[in-house]
């Protein structure tokens, strides 16, 4: 990426877009994190793909299982994007640099984003393929062009981009490594597990639930008492929904907080 | 030309800036002295539109920090705190903030020739020494080649040969006309670095005036400072102390 030096305008959302991508590539953990994720969502699918034993079963679902699993270490690294600048104190060079700050959060979610379903993409089609290649003789593997199925495999990236925002909303909230990611863990998972005991009428609305049971489906799926997950679709819709509402409380508080 | 109106912050309760308000001309070494905890750091950054005054305002060539068009083409700042990454290069921290202002990549490279940092670039800046981290900050200020320049400690962890080259890099900085405000605890730095000094005490302005005005009212830079940062009883003491031990 080329910079030219323009002496009138202003710097706008390219600008500050190419500054966030500079910094993202030039941290060696972003790529640690991200093959690891992806690295771990193909052993999963193969996993799950030799213990097979059930023709009938969502195999496809079973394959992106990896998927719902790196959603902490993809939310985690969403969180670093923001948490890493206020511990390191380079958050004060990026508002100096760039005083308008909901348009660093909007290249930071963009930059990020991008890399998160880039990432997310390849893990979660590289799974689909692996875990079906691994499948027991006689267990014929799941196709594309099989009906919800090319549906299945891209909505599985595109959680795993929207778990990354949501990690980079919260982080912008509360600026703190460890309370971000505690907040970030016991939102993912823990309260999925208490919600699971008592009421299963709010489980659809989980982000881990989203991911697992409405985008990664092929066919609609049901909770233990017969209530329905969200819709592919719906589901993608309350994700990005949970995403926005943190990415913009976070943008809010960015501008009316002291760097 | 920084211009500070009747700035004013609060911390809880604590006061940290009351009311502040001063000008840094172009061409001249402005200094900015106060005891710890006067308001210096808090000052600098609401000057560079980091920390909210709750009252007043400082303007820049005019402008607002945050209606700046290019900031650090227009202005560049050492702040008192590390402000870069541990786990990125030097220059990678160099070249994504010239991205963000559409500075070429190659004036990443003459800043960190210009600093004394060309070799140790490609190395993560947080296995950087003080010294080496106050450079890549010094870097950081200059990559714009700004008109006006706000540093904060600049000479914290350098050694003599790095002091003397920050003051004269200073000094030919103002005598190409840019506006240079410099926050120093070194009064006998300031005392060689500065033709003018904005004293600051609990927050306010004690002292707006040349150096060679103290020079011929006081028997040195020093005495003018413990004179004039004596209504400031509480921090008196930490200054003994701190004068005692260091």
């Amino acid at each position: 990426m080329t910079t030219t030096a323009t002496t009138d305008g202003r710097y706008r959302f390219s600008q500050v877009a190419r500054m966030e991508w500079t910094k993202l590539r030039s941290l060696r953990s972003t790529w640690w994190v991200l093959a690891v994720t992806v690295a771990g969502a193909i052993g999963i699918a193969v996993a799950v793909g030799v213990n097979t034993e059930n023709a009938a079963a969502d195999l496809t679902n079973n394959a992106l299982a990896g998927i719902s699993l790196g959603l902490l270490l993809v939310g985690v690294l969403g969180v670093l994007m923001m948490t890493g600048e206020y511990s390191s104190g380079m958050i004060r060079a990026t508002l100096a640099a760039i005083p308008n700050r909901p348009l660093v959060l909007a290249a930071k979610a963009a930059v990020f984003g991008l890399v998160a379903l880039a990432a997310g993409e390849a893990a979660s089609f590289i799974a689909f393929f692996a875990g079906g290649a691994a499948l027991p003789d006689g267990i014929p593997a799941p196709a594309l062009g099989q009906p919800g199925v090319l549906r299945a495999v891209v909505l599985g990236g595109a959680g795993f981009c929207l778990v990354g925002l949501i990690g980079l909303g919260l982080g912008a909230i509360i600026r703190h490594t460890p309370a971000a990611i505690a907040v970030l863990v016991v939102g993912v998972y823990v309260v999925a597990q208490f919600v699971a005991v008592l009421t299963h009428a709010l489980m659809p609305y989980l982000p881990i639930a989203i991911v697992a049971n409405s985008l990664t489906v092929v066919r609609p799926t049901m909770t233990d008492d017969q209530v329905r997950f969200l819709s592919p679709w719906a589901g993608l819709g309350m994700l990005g929904l949970y995403a926005a509402v943190t990415l913009g409380v976070g943008a809010w508080l960015l501008v009316r907080r002291d760097a | 030309m920084i211009e500070v109106r009747g700035l004013s912050k609060r911390y809880g309760a604590t006061v940290a800036v009351d009311g502040l308000s001063f000008d840094v001309r172009p061409g001249t070494v402005t200094g900015f002295l106060g005891p710890n905890g006067s308001g210096k750091s808090t000052t600098m950054r609401m000057i560079l539109g980091l920390d909210r005054p709750d009252a007043g305002q400082a303007r820049i060539g005019g402008s607002r920090y945050r209606e700046l068009r290019w900031p650090l083409r227009q202005v560049g700042a050492l702040l008192e705190a590390r402000a870069f990454h541990p786990g990125r290069s030097g220059r990678a921290h160099l070249r994504a903030l010239a991205a963000s202002n559409g500075i070429p990549r190659s004036r990443v490279e003459e800043v960190l020739g210009l600093v004394g940092l060309a070799d140790a670039a490609g190395r993560r800046a947080g296995r950087f020494s003080l010294g080496m981290g106050q450079r890549l900050g010094i870097a950081a200020a200059l990559l714009g080649d700004p008109e006006v320049l706000l540093l904060d400690e600049p000479v914290n962890g350098l050694d003599p040969e790095g002091i003397r080259w920050v003051r004269d890099l200073l000094r030919s900085l103002a005598a190409d006309g840019r506006t240079v405000l410099v926050s120093s605890h070194l009064i006998g730095e300031i005392a060689r670095t500065a033709d003018h000094v904005v004293v600051i005490g609990r927050g306010r302005l004690l002292a707006d005036t040349s150096v060679a005005e103290l020079s011929a009212r006081w028997p040195s830079l020093e005495e003018a400072f413990f004179e004039l940062t004596s209504g400031s009883a509480e921090y008196r003491g930490a200054l003994d102390t701190k004068r005692r031990t260091s």
